[in-house]
């Protein structure tokens, strides 16, 4: 690649791209070798595509109750109704499917704006080190030692309290949690951001005289990725369980929409009769992240091995 | 500090403020709720408030929970025990398990245990702690165990079903929870266990140990197993905020009449004061614990030190 001899003055930036494209190969070799990991990814994918086509596929509508089976609320499972129905005589298998939706697309939100904010204070906080960096981290201190569940347990009884809607809006609870959640973002940015600012490409792109929000976002950024993207993908998890948790004990999804979280806190009163209600969300939720937490770690091992 | 102020802030802001709950009550009039306000220092700006609520702290008055009639200390107070029993016991329970789990997998890797154990930690990881407790109860409560002709069922919720203290009671209770509450920090505390003897299995001074002839016993213990619990340390420490989050989550499924509980309840009703002495206390104790955990590792690596 660095054949042309003459002109490497100018390829500064493709040099860091070369390093990059090279970079994906092994990293992606290396993430092949791990079985489990792969084997999450596919988890993952079918449950991406059952919440995707989850109108398509589905036997019934979630909120359907089936007059059949209406006298019958909390069936066991049969031919018609594959898991089952609840405890309202809705099919168990289609409010799981719409579940996996609504689980998915918060945690993939939420993960969004964390990271967004996240990556933001924490890139200024390290690029620009000193006072900007004490004062920006005190700031995420704070945040890291409030516990976070009570913490958001409170925000989301405010909210609901004051809205005059009658349920809590999927986007309130991705922007609480998303906007308690970037810390541990910030400080990971922060951290390859002060080792990055000392580097050589740093100080060229400096001297040719971009400003700092090019350098920072254009230089800098695309070379503190990795260790982002593995974050993110573990927090996808995270969130997932902290939503389910919120919504089951009644300040996060509400009912009628389902969530694997909220499908759980209706089924925890009828525990003793139908214990199959109780038992299908939770394993929705334990596969889900399983599967992320496998793919994740094995990201982490293939993109850096040394990082652990 | 900063941290008391950013949650007064937030719960200043909600709705009708601390006397919410009066706002409901149809016996109270417009006329009322003035004069409430103004006995208890409401109309002021906020930042009269903050320091008049600061400096009642300081003198250990978090003020009247009006959910609970009684002040806020009080309530605690009489939630204490059973909080710190539970979060006790899991803590003592999560780092026995946990470093033996770490401990006996770094000493064979790649063996069956091995895989057994990482296995394990990983649906540790990912299993949603509420749910955990639901099967638990299924099992354990629900159906029981039936072992050896005997039929053993654990009571899945309280702190206890007599009046007057025993034992066997007791601890009955205390099981399913500490399960619960423990699952989480074994997982991640074996695999941080784990990953970090390996590290000290290589270290030089632990080559040298075994080169000198000593029992492989004594190395391990003596030796390895010693250095490899210095940074444990600052892992718990990291890991503990959660703990009160999931005391929350466990306390309210189990009916567990601890602190994690009431503040559960005070939710609903909007309970100002309660809700701002818990998240502050929650708060002081997470703080509270990273400083420990940074003395406790200067004092067990002499090779930090502060400047």
């Amino acid at each position: 690649m660095q054949t042309g001899l003459p002109l490497k003055v100018a390829t500064i930036e493709s040099d860091v791209e070369g390093e990059f494209v090279e970079n994906r190969h092994t990293v992606w070799r290396r993430f092949r070798r791990r079985k489990v990991a792969i084997a999450g990814a596919i988890v993952l994918a079918l449950m991406i595509l059952v919440a995707v086509f989850a109108n398509v596929i589905k036997p019934f509508d979630p909120d359907f109750q089936d007059p059949a089976w209406s006298g019958y609320p909390l069936a066991p499972g049969m031919a018609h109704h594959l898991l089952g129905t609840d405890e309202l005589g809705r099919d168990l298998l289609s409010r799981l499917m719409f579940g996996a939706r609504i689980s998915l697309t918060v945690a993939f939100f939420t993960v969004v704006m964390e990271v967004v904010i996240g990556a933001i204070i924490g890139a200024i906080a390290g690029y620009y080190a000193g006072v900007i960096d004490f004062w920006l981290m005190r700031f995420t201190d704070v945040f890291l030692s409030i516990p976070l569940l009570p913490l958001l347990l409170v925000l989301t009884a405010i909210v609901e309290a004051t809205s005059t809607k009658a349920s809590l809006s999927f986007l309130t609870i991705v922007v609480i949690i998303g906007g308690l959640s970037w810390p541990t973002v910030a400080r990971l940015v922060r951290a390859s951001f002060l080792t990055l600012r000392e580097r050589e490409f740093t100080e060229a792109a400096r001297a040719v005289g971009n400003r700092d929000g090019r350098i920072i976002f254009r230089h800098l950024l695309p070379n503190a990725i990795a260790p982002i993207i593995v974050q993110a993908t573990l927090d996808i998890a995270g969130v997932i369980v902290t939503e389910s948790t919120l919504s089951f004990l009644g300040f996060g999804i509400q009912p009628p929409t389902a969530s694997w979280g909220n499908m759980l806190a209706n089924a925890e009163s009828n525990m003793t009769i139908a214990p199959w209600v109780a038992i299908f969300p939770g394993l929705c939720i334990l596969l889900t992240v399983l599967a992320i937490n496998y793919l994740g770690d094995g990201l982490r091992d293939a993109i850096d091995p040394n990082m652990r | 500090m900063l941290i008391s102020i950013i949650i007064f802030v937030i719960l200043n802001k909600a709705p009708g403020g601390p006397l919410t709950p009066y706002l409901q009550n149809p016996h109270i009039t417009q006329a009322d709720i003035t004069r409430l306000k103004h006995n208890l220092g409401l109309d002021q700006p906020a930042w009269v408030q903050y320091f008049h609520w600061l400096a009642h702290v300081v003198t250990g008055d978090f003020g009247y929970s009006t959910s609970n009639s009684e002040p806020v200390i009080d309530a605690m107070r009489e939630r204490l025990n059973a909080t710190i029993t539970l979060m006790g016991s899991a803590f003592v329970l999560s780092l026995v398990v946990g470093v033996t789990f770490g401990v006996l997998s770094a000493l064979k890797p790649q063996s069956f245990l091995d895989y057994a154990m990482t296995t394990f930690s990983y649906f540790g990881i990912s299993m949603p702690v509420f749910w955990l407790a639901l099967m638990l109860q299924i099992a354990f409560a629900v159906f029981g165990v039936t072992a050896f002709g005997y039929h053993f069922a654990l009571p899945s919720a309280g702190i206890s079903s007599q009046d007057d203290w025993e034992w066997g009671d007791r601890l009955s209770h205390l099981i399913l929870p500490t399960i619960t509450l423990s699952l989480l920090y074994i997982a991640q505390w074996s695999r941080f266990m784990r990953s970090s003897m390996l590290e000290v299995i290589q270290t030089d001074y632990v080559r040298t140990a075994a080169a000198k002839g000593l029992p492989r016993r004594q190395v391990v213990m003596k030796h390895a197993f010693k250095n490899a619990l210095i940074p444990l340390v600052t892992i718990i420490a990291i890991t503990l905020p959660q703990l009160v989050s999931g005391a929350v989550v466990t306390e309210t499924i189990f009916a567990w009449p601890g602190m994690g509980r009431l503040f559960y309840n005070a939710l609903g009703v909007f309970d100002f004061s309660l809700l701002m002495g818990y998240l502050c206390l929650a708060s002081f104790f997470v703080v509270f614990s990273n400083l420990l955990a940074d003395v406790m590792y200067a004092l067990l690596d002499p090779r930090v030190t502060y400047t």
